[in-house]
């Protein structure tokens, strides 16, 4: 390693040694010599959330005018956060491939041919751990084609998870026969029942919570997190920084397949069945719910919290949209308009700070 | 300053400022072309030259300054205006559509048409055919997909659809630094066709001995700023174009070298034996010491980057190996050339090494984050800690581990790399252009910087195009031209003049 060795011949006038004083801990958010930094990254992305805070607050209270005494129920908001918490865990997952500058559009048929999978008789008969297991590694699985395809095979994320999401929906379809498997389990079925809800909270949403918190620390916290970012925002840099980026691309498609079958899981406890319809347009509600968030398309940034917001707003929507009796073809209308709304604010964002 | 000529000009620039941020790439430049010359366009690497063309070109909108076109007062808000003009330009990094014909992307925008929208492919062959014989390449075939064709003959495909407006100013950015000699001279008689019809070319070039053979005058840019203007092309002395160009004596200021005599520098830490990758370059042997900085120096083109990026693994080679230490390296792996000890600054900077919406610090730690995590976990602080004592080693400015890499100016992006190296504990550093893009003052303290880590005992391997550069920082240089070593000496033993006859022999000469 090399040490100091200040030779002080590249002395220059601007006596250099003065700034050695600022602290280590406090970056000095403007920095005295006029550097043309900009406001600490932290700044804006509270901004972000800021907003998409407010914009769920302001859907609670038109939830909470329209339709006072349904809305706020107790149960209406177990509802929405059940709801909110399948979606959102095949979310955490997709904010990491699109984080690395990826798509995953196989994620909807992954959770039906895992959710199908893992309800067969012959995997019932192993119990809950059967299918837990199963859907688990059938959702490992496809992450791992995926991946291979993707990172070794060297093809386009969008082609290979686009062949993936009609195989694994074709696959599932043969498994059922068209059929909804009905699990008889009644550990896999109490886990869904209002007596498991501890202190009021259902056993699902919990689990959403800890893969939210988890996400969070891996993309945040660790080095698997940075070199998502990194292969994100420039993969050939990452690549002559020393970094193996095809074998950083291959877990982010496991991870993502990981969440599809813990999501195939919930599913299946939620609905008590597999079916082969499972999962349908869960790739564009996940996209979309991460890029209304705040997580570029092109890579480069991600935010966990900012794709919770964004899964948390759309189950919103759609919730008082069914309370106040409107079909989803106005619910469609409205996500429609959201995203482009959102995308627009981001692409502001980003033209500000273009370089 | 030329006198301007009684009917005046037909384009003036003037006080053309543009603001990136963080930069001043244009600070007030001025620019007088008249009908009918060849106006040469001179400046480093950096000066701003490309950004003056792509204002010209519409492509960027200038923050100040003022543009006359034919007396009038203009403004180029888009590419498109500036073609309505007359105006057109040729871009180094050639902007066809490889998928199309060379008839689509000749007429790609005013493609002849009836009612208005049915393209009529067979018009728009036969005048694309007329376009390319008027070239002199009648042999190129309208129907075939561009991508199809040689570096050569897409540029002419360039050309031909600059010629398909009406245009009365060409710009041409470095135009024969793919070509070979005859397509050279091919290329220079199609600019006296043009001139002698009246039409301005703007011509950028590195080569001098271009710029005197069809120059008319020479407009000198440096920092963004005009430092001469409307200078005879074929008189003006080579050594006034090159002071003006450089500043030679703020810019070239290099660090002492160690006396040779206290030079027992032990084994070679680095070594290639026949390192070879066909088409680009062939068998080259070196020999890298610790505390030594070697050169290559060498035209574009000339295999220099592509052999450093073999030896750091980012090509595969077709033959030879590369050894540190004695121990031989996995060929075409990057990771196996950083663990062994081997850091590389890319020639481009902003595509090949910076996480340019990322911090300093996620950029200098990105080589190093094992070091600060264990089992995957970042500890944050003493990465930012250890970053930040790698920055300020080179007194990289500002002294801020959370400012954003792409608000930094060229130099201290270097710098970034650089630490990056560093804090990775690197022994090897291959330097691809160091100080492309990095603005003259600061360019000084660069070298020194580099100076100082070979004094600590980094063998440095430099690429650079600037000549002075790599005979003013290397002890030893090699001279490669066309993918051949063809000389090798100390640096002292070398001047410019001697590097340009041996890197130019074989160019073409009037």
């Amino acid at each position: 390693m090399k040490q100091p060795a200040s030779e002080a011949q590249q002395g220059g006038p601007e006596a250099a040694p003065v700034a050695d004083a600022v602290p280590l801990t406090k970056p000095a958010g403007k920095t005295p010599g006029g550097s043309p930094s900009r406001p600490p990254l932290g700044l804006r992305l509270d901004f972000r959330t800021l907003s998409l805070l407010g914009v769920l607050a302001a859907l609670i209270v038109v939830g909470g005018i329209t339709k006072p005494d349904q809305f706020l129920d107790t149960s209406n908001l177990q509802l929405v956060l059940t709801q909110a918490s399948i979606i959102g865990v095949v979310t955490v997952g997709m904010t990491f491939v699109i984080t690395s500058g990826g798509i995953d559009l196989s994620v909807g048929a992954i959770v039906a041919l895992a959710s199908v999978w893992a309800t067969t008789l012959a995997t019932q008969e192993y119990g809950f751990a059967g299918i837990l297991f199963t859907a688990i590694i059938v959702g490992l699985a496809c992450g791992l084609v995926n991946g291979v395809l993707i990172a070794y095979g060297g093809m386009a994320p969008f082609i290979a998870t686009l062949a993936i999401m009609a195989s694994a929906r074709g696959l599932a379809l043969q498994i059922t026969d068209g059929n909804t498997q009905v699990v008889t389990l009644k550990s896999v079925l109490d886990l869904g029942s209002r007596d498991s809800y501890i202190l009021g909270v259902p056993p699902l949403v919990i689990i959403f919570a800890a893969v939210t918190v988890i996400g969070w620390l891996v993309l945040n916290r660790t080095t698997f997190g940075r070199r998502t970012v990194a292969v994100g925002g420039n993969a050939e840099a990452t690549r002559l920084a020393g970094i193996d980026v095809r074998r950083q691309r291959l877990y982010l498609y496991l991870l993502s397949g990981l969440c599809c079958g813990i999501a195939a899981f919930m599913l299946i406890v939620l609905s008590g069945s597999g079916q082969n319809t499972n999962g349908n347009l869960y790739e564009l509600d996940a996209i979309a719910a991460a890029i209304i968030g705040g997580t570029l398309l092109s890579g480069g940034r991600g935010t966990i919290v900012g794709s919770v917001l964004g899964v948390l707003i759309f189950t919103t929507i759609t919730n008082i949209f069914a309370l106040n009796n409107l079909q989803s073809d106005v619910q469609q209308i409205a996500k429609g308009a959201i995203i482009v709304a959102a995308v627009l604010v981001q692409r502001r964002t980003a033209r500000n700070g273009e370089g | 300053m030329a006198p301007a000529p009684p009917e005046g000009n037909l384009l003036t620039m003037s006080g053309i400022t543009k603001l990136f941020p963080g930069v001043r790439a244009l600070d007030g430049v001025d620019l007088e072309v008249q009908a009918g010359e060849v106006h040469c366009l001179l400046g480093q690497n950096g000066a701003g030259k490309s950004t003056l063309i792509k204002v010209l070109a519409g492509a960027h909108q200038p923050d100040d300054g003022v543009i006359t076109w034919r007396g009038e007062e203009v403004q180029l808000k888009s590419p498109i205006a500036a073609m309505k003009l007359g105006i057109a330009t040729i871009y180094q990094e050639l902007d066809l559509v490889e998928g199309l014909s060379v008839a689509e992307n000749i007429f790609l925008g005013h493609e002849p048409t009836s009612a208005g929208f049915i393209v009529k492919g067979g018009e728009a062959r036969a005048a694309a055919t007329a376009l390319l014989a008027r070239l002199g390449h009648p042999e190129i075939p309208a129907g075939r997909p561009v991508g199809d064709l040689s570096a050569a003959h897409q540029q002419i495909v360039s050309m031909a659809r600059a010629l398909s407006h009406e245009v009365r100013l060409i710009v041409m950015d470095e135009p024969s630094a793919a070509l070979d000699p005859d397509e050279v001279d091919n290329l220079f008689r199609i600019v006296d066709t043009l001139t002698a019809d009246g039409v301005a070319v703007i011509y950028i070039s590195h080569r001098l001995e271009e710029i005197r053979r069809i120059g008319d005058r020479v407009t000198v840019i440096k920092d963004g700023r005009t430092v001469a203007v409307g200078l005879p092309a074929k008189e003006t002395p080579t050594s006034d174009v090159v002071a003006l160009m450089t500043g030679r004596d703020v810019a070239y200021v290099f660090p002492d070298r160690p006396a040779v005599a206290d030079a027992p520098r032990g084994e070679p830490v680095l070594r290639t034996e026949g390192l070879t990758r066909e088409g680009e370059f062939e068998p080259v042997d070196l020999e890298l010491r610790p505390g030594e900085i070697v050169g290559l120096a060498g035209l574009v083109g000339s295999g220099r980057s592509e052999i450093l990026e073999t030896i750091f693994g980012a090509r595969k080679p077709t033959g030879g190996r590369v050894l540190v230490d004695g121990q031989e390296l996995k060929p075409g792996s990057v990771r196996a050339a950083v663990r062994a000890g081997l850091g590389l600054a890319p020639e481009e900077r902003k595509a090949q090494a910076l996480l340019l919406i990322e911090s300093v610090t996620r950029n200098v730690s990105v080589s190093s984050m094992s070091r600060f995590s264990r089992a995957g976990w970042l500890d944050s602080t003493a990465e930012r800690k250890a970053a930040r004592a790698a920055t300020q080693e080179l007194s990289l400015r500002p002294d801020n581990p959370d400012a954003i890499i792409r608000t930094l100016s060229g130099g201290n992006q270097q710098k970034a790399v650089l630490a990056r190296w560093l804090l990775r504990g690197c022994r090897v550093l291959l330097l691809d252009e160091p100080t492309r893009g990095v603005d003259v003052g600061a360019r000084a303290e660069l070298y020194s910087v580099i100076r100082r880590l070979a004094d600590d005992g980094l063998a440095v391997l430099l690429v650079s195009s600037e000549v002075p550069e790599v005979l003013g920082l290397a002890d030893r240089v090699l001279v490669l031209r066309e993918g051949r070593v063809v000389h090798t000496s100390p640096a002292q033993e070398l001047d410019e003049h001697r590097v340009l006859d041996l890197v130019m022999e074989g160019s073409p000469t009037p």
